[in-house]
């Protein structure tokens, strides 16, 4: 996973996408139905988005992505939906982690220069976004160790089949 | 070098000297989840090689969100979470029991324990000194399962709080006072300690609502020392023998130190579609209403349907306002009936709801219609949250709430004490 490079466009979100706007919960009923509660993702924040996205395509937002309710479906409907990373200048906590969790590469880096539609390159190794589109790079925070293992392992209960236990 | 509460239990849990910025492997005191998270951590459990409960009878199953169900499908999801009760001899609170951090606060949540739940809210029962905080489905999964979790351990914010809450003035107003000044993110990774004077007073119904509203500043845990009146609250839920006194140090090392005067605080608001979109009721101008939802993990305890049947006793709600009201725990519903504040509140033409979660997120018992504005007593109001991006969510206090219900639109309510 590490050794990746992500190749894909760019979907352009604001700050403070909650949870809600991920997935909402009026669609509580569908998540014992994983593949229609993904036809919902990113709804209330852009209508077309499913629809719109192709495999490896990239959510990139403003400050504090994901706050709000500790729902593991909002980083799993992103994922099934197609999306290979999400770019924010920051992250709410408990989705961060649940996004590892999930397998899904969640950088914090600048994403004020990256506009809708941009194609990017993401080396997770080299800790690079290249903006093909503008022919510029972004560098992003190193995911800390601890949650690397887990990612590198495509999320946490793999890390735990595999390894048996949590180790640091 | 001192320790904050975050530290100490932290350091006691995992036998190690834990500090802020260390990672450590803590055991888990309780783990519980929920109906619209717990069909997933189940699955996400039982995807797993080890399949047993490592603590049944610290494992615990809530039925509160969709309760009582209002589609087939949830009901499919009801009859999966206790199928695997009954499999596993865990906890099991069905439908009509009441919210789960109520519960948890009434029954379960010991101080200096540490506690995970499936639900962003967990942080509620840091009012009672537990390290309780909020996780997704994979993390509670393995917590259920190896009995432990890690922690990146927080740098904690103290919130140093004192003085005495004017008439009409309470928690809620300042917990959204906070949130407005720090920001929906002020607190992101960072454990909220609360100190001072009117921490130390504030009864533990009070500590109840500011702990449950940290994770809205981004919080890991909202804290308040174990100290005589968690004592007094354990003892009236029976459970004086789980009392331990826990605070921190008195040398503590604090990341900054916020104080907050409560004498100067008004009744706060928060407008959509943030939390920490707040302003004062009293300047916000005429907002005209069309619900009111008073209860939640918030402000669904005992005293606020005491102070909703207060405000509304011989009076009317406003015509063409619906007031919904709903106790958050079976326990809170007697006593609520047993005191007559039910009777205040439906004969002044509010509506009474089961125990549990109500229109809070949109599923079910109150959901808004286009261009439909609501004021809430609960902690979200995020675009979308009660069921329609096209509705309007307001926050406020639960004196704030009743108040608005009784003039259709948000008032202040010393204008109605």
């Amino acid at each position: 996973m590490a050794s990746a490079i992500l190749k894909g466009r760019a979907f352009k979100f604001g700050d403070d996408i909650s949870t809600d706007l991920i997935i909402a919960g009026k669609y509580a009923h569908l998540r014992s139905n994983l593949p229609e509660l993904a036809k919902h993702a990113m709804e209330d924040a852009n209508p077309d988005f499913v629809k719109l996205v192709r495999q490896g395509d990239f959510i990139v937002a403003g400050s504090n992505f994901g706050l709000g309710s500790s729902r593991e479906h909002a980083p799993l409907v992103i994922k099934m939906a197609g999306v290979s990373a999400i770019l924010a200048r920051s992250f709410a906590r408990i989705f961060f982690r649940n996004a590892i969790n999930q397998g899904v590469p969640v950088l914090i880096c600048r994403t004020d220069g990256i506009a809708e539609g941009d194609n990017l390159e993401i080396s997770l190794d080299q800790g690079l976004v290249l903006n093909t589109t503008r022919n510029e790079n972004y560098s992003f925070t190193k995911i800390p160790p601890t949650m690397l293992n887990i990612l590198n392992e495509g999320g946490l209960i793999p890390y735990i089949n595999r390894h048996g236990d949590l180790k640091l | 070098m001192g320790k904050t509460i975050s530290e100490k239990i932290l350091s006691t849990k995992s036998g190690s000297d834990a500090r802020a910025g260390d990672i450590v492997i803590s055991p888990v005191d309780l783990v519980f989840m929920q109906d619209t998270t717990g069909p997933l951590t189940i699955r996400q459990f039982k995807s797993g090689k080890k399949q047993t409960l490592a603590a049944p009878r610290r494992t615990a199953l809530f039925i509160d969100h969709a309760s009582p169900s209002p589609s087939r499908q949830l009901s499919n999801d009801h009859i999966f979470i206790r199928e695997f009760a009954a499999e596993t001899g865990c906890m099991l609170f069905d439908a009509g029991s009441g919210v789960c951090h109520q519960i948890v606060a009434e029954q379960l949540a010991r101080p200096g324990d540490v506690i995970v739940g499936a639900d962003s809210h967990t942080v509620t029962v840091g009012a009672l000194g537990a390290f309780a905080t909020g996780m997704g489905s994979s993390d509670v999964a393995v917590a259920m399962s190896l009995g432990k979790t890690w922690f990146r351990v927080p740098e904690t914010i103290g919130i140093k709080v004192t003085g005495k809450f004017a008439r009409g003035v309470g928690a809620k107003d300042l917990a959204l006072y906070l949130i407005g000044t720090i920001g929906a993110d002020g607190a992101t990774y960072k454990a909220l300690e609360f100190i001072g004077s009117a921490a130390d007073d504030m009864p533990v119904w009070q500590r109840l609502t500011v702990s449950n509203m940290a994770i809205e500043a981004g919080a890991k845990v909202g804290l308040f020392r174990s100290d005589r009146i968690t004592e007094e609250y354990l003892k009236s839920q029976g459970r004086a023998h789980e009392y331990t006194p826990i605070a921190a140090d008195s040398d503590a090392i604090y990341e900054r130190i916020i104080p907050v005067a409560v004498d100067k605080l008004e009744p706060m608001v928060a407008m959509p579609h943030t939390v920490d979109n707040t302003t004062t009721a009293m300047s916000l101008g005429d907002i005209r209403v069309d619900q009111v939802f008073i209860g939640t993990c918030t402000n669904g305890r005992l005293e606020d349907m005491a102070e909703t049947a207060s405000i509304l006793k011989n009076r009317k709600v406003h015509a063409g306002v619906r007031l919904i009201v709903c106790p958050a725990s079976r326990k809170i519903y007697m006593e609520s009936i047993n005191a007559s504040h039910i009777q205040a509140i439906i004969e002044a033409g509010g509506i009474i709801l089961p125990p549990g979660c109500a229109g809070c997120l949109g599923l079910h018992q109150g959901a808004l219609g286009d261009k439909e504005v609501c004021l809430s007593t609960a902690n979200r109001n995020f675009k979308g949250r009660m069921g329609n991006p096209e509705g309007l969510i307001y926050l406020a206090s639960t004196a704030t709430a009743a108040a608005s219900a009784l003039t259709g639109k948000i008032t202040d309510p010393r204008e109605v004490l």
